[in-house]
């Protein structure tokens, strides 16, 4: 290695530090005997786990986060392929008017959305409610689920579906059967991040949650505003593992698109 | 959007399926996003009288265009320090190949799915009176007692380069693996040294990624909420906090709703004069 490059590479190695200490420094206090966080933890115990798996607020809010999440992906997997689909197919003219109205949600901040949602819902009496936080959490993450597919979509070869149809399949028939299995994983990928971005979401559940329906990423808010208990850092560790499973389930997806792709291409 | 992204040839479809292949996201969108963003807005021009009063008080009340210069300064401070640490990241992210390449992307990728909140209460662990950033200082002899690096705009600064790192990170790697390897080699027999090639060549080329990471991390500054509101001093507030205030405790809402107008409008300004530059799919694409 050249001088330059050594430098580059110690340079890199310390942001890497930068970016991963944090993370490395909460995760070892999920076990720390202490209930003050502190570090290097003394002990170790399974305790906060417990408390948190007993603690009847803290598995309240994780299913209520679960539900709009799971729903949140849903709706955007469903919703969202259709309208890519749409446009793909046929709707060629509506492509810069979709694109502004899909990117706008996350170019504007989410604290100018949360507060005009907040307002909406409080004179709708939606605040609170799991239609009002499903709602809101699929138009932030519509686009992630939109770009997966469109890119998918766009490298399936429009003439397969005309095959099918003039075989005698209908529209539909051709999407479900030819069109959709090779999607399928860009799709299912497109929805985990959906899940994700939901059950992470911590500023709109901060302005919609209601007495007493809280979400997760809410409850967390509060407890480290509050006196930061060592309960956060057995979140995390949780929280963290989770991130690590859906990120190696896409990575696993997207193996399987490229085989489905070339599969494809050889036929 | 590059042209065609979105285009495919094909039989068409007719009108009607199209229409109802789409009625759900318009809808959805109409409901969630149109609709509420716009009452609010229309309720800090209207409310309590028809006038840009509320705008006005923005403006002139020393104490609020304070806010705002602050929040306008943070989220540059927080954008010219990610570009500082990004870009040798993504320099060296773009060169490696094979388990080098795995690791650098793991490293990048696993804070930017890791939730906001975790990562903010680890900075307050890291950054409280007896954490591990006083004791390292006090180790080394910078100081002999520990000082107060919590609830201060400094605390802000950290956390929120640590958060938005990565959208700085993934558009310039984007860009410089878009770089064809010949055009170094090019550069190169025509005499360049390595340095030269990277000013002339490379960064020229890698410039849209870089501008594009710049305005997103800069944009998602100027909205941020959860990191000022847990780390940050409540005397030197940011916009967003602000924002919260005065629509939870003061019940200010047509306040509240120019403040969001603001936002809103320099947020969007920006966002059409760098809209070449804002490939979108290419950024959530390299994310996801």
């Amino acid at each position: 290695m050249n001088p330059r490059a050594i430098i580059l590479n110690a340079y890199v190695y310390a942001v890497l530090i930068f970016i991963l200490l944090p993370i490395l420094v909460i995760l070892p206090m999920a076990f720390s005997e202490t209930t003050y966080l502190t570090f290097p933890p003394e002990g170790m115990t399974l305790r906060w786990f417990e408390d948190f798996f007993g603690n009847s607020r803290w598995m309240a809010a994780t299913w209520f986060s679960v539900k709009i999440a799971a729903l949140t992906a849903i709706t955007t997997a469903v919703i969202g392929t259709m309208a890519t689909y749409a446009l793909v197919r046929g709707a060629k003219a509506m492509g810069t008017l979709f694109q502004a109205f899909l990117i706008g949600p996350i170019v504007v901040p989410h604290i100018a959305l949360a507060v005009a949602l907040y307002l909406f819902f409080q004179n709708t009496g939606l605040s609170g409610t799991v239609f009002g936080y499903v709602a809101a959490h699929s138009i932030i993450a519509m686009p992630f689920t939109v770009f997966t597919v469109a890119a998918a979509l766009s490298s399936v070869d429009p003439a397969l579906e005309d095959a099918a149809m003039s075989c005698g399949a209908n529209r539909f028939n051709a999407f479900r059967l030819v069109t959709l299995p090779i999607i399928l994983p860009n799709v299912i990928s497109g929805a985990l991040f959906a899940f994700i971005i939901s059950f992470d979401e911590p500023v709109i559940a901060f302005f919609l949650a209601g007495i007493r329906d809280k979400t997760l990423p809410r409850m967390m808010f509060d407890d480290i505003e509050q006196n930061l208990t060592p309960i956060i850092p057995a979140i995390a560790v949780m929280l963290t593992l989770l991130s690590i499973v859906v990120l190696l389930a896409a990575g696993l997806l997207k193996y399987v698109a490229n085989r489905n792709a070339a599969r494809v291409e050889q036929s | 959007m590059k042209p065609g992204f979105f285009e495919a040839d094909g039989r068409r479809m007719s009108r009607g399926a199209i229409l109802l292949l789409m009625a759900p996201f318009f809808a959805l969108i109409f409901f969630a996003f149109i609709y509420p963003l716009g009452s609010l807005l229309s309720l800090s021009v209207l409310e309590p009288s028809p006038t840009l009063g509320n705008y006005e008080r923005v403006l002139e009340n020393p104490l609020y265009a304070t806010v705002l210069f602050r929040t306008l300064r943070i989220a540059l401070l927080v954008s010219l320090l990610s570009l500082a640490l990004s870009l040798p990241v993504a320099i060296l992210m773009a060169n490696s190949r094979g388990p080098k390449a795995v690791f650098l992307t793991a490293c990048v990728l696993l804070p930017f799915w890791s939730s906001v909140l975790v990562r903010t209460a680890a900075w307050a662990i890291l950054l409280q009176r007896n954490g591990l950033v006083n004791d390292f200082l006090q180790g080394i002899g910078i100081t002999s007692e520990p000082l107060r690096l919590l609830y201060t705009q400094g605390a802000v600064v950290i956390a929120m380069t640590h958060v938005l790192m990565p959208f700085m990170v993934l558009p310039i790697y984007g860009a410089l693996r878009n770089i064809p390897s010949d055009y170094n080699r090019a550069s190169a027999i025509c005499g360049a040294g390595p340095l030269r090639t990277f000013w002339e060549v490379t960064l020229p080329l890698a410039m849209p990624g870089i501008i594009g990471g710049f305005i997103l991390v800069f944009l998602t500054a100027l909205g941020y909420f959860i990191t000022p509101s847990l780390l940050g001093s409540p005397q030197e507030m940011m916009i967003a906090t602000l924002i919260s205030q005065q629509m939870r405790e003061n019940l200010d809402w047509p306040f509240a709703a120019a403040l969001v107008g603001v936002l809103t409008l320099l947020v969007t300004i920006i966002t059409i004069a760098f809209s070449k530059v804002f490939r979108f799919e290419r950024m959530l694409g390299a994310s996801a």
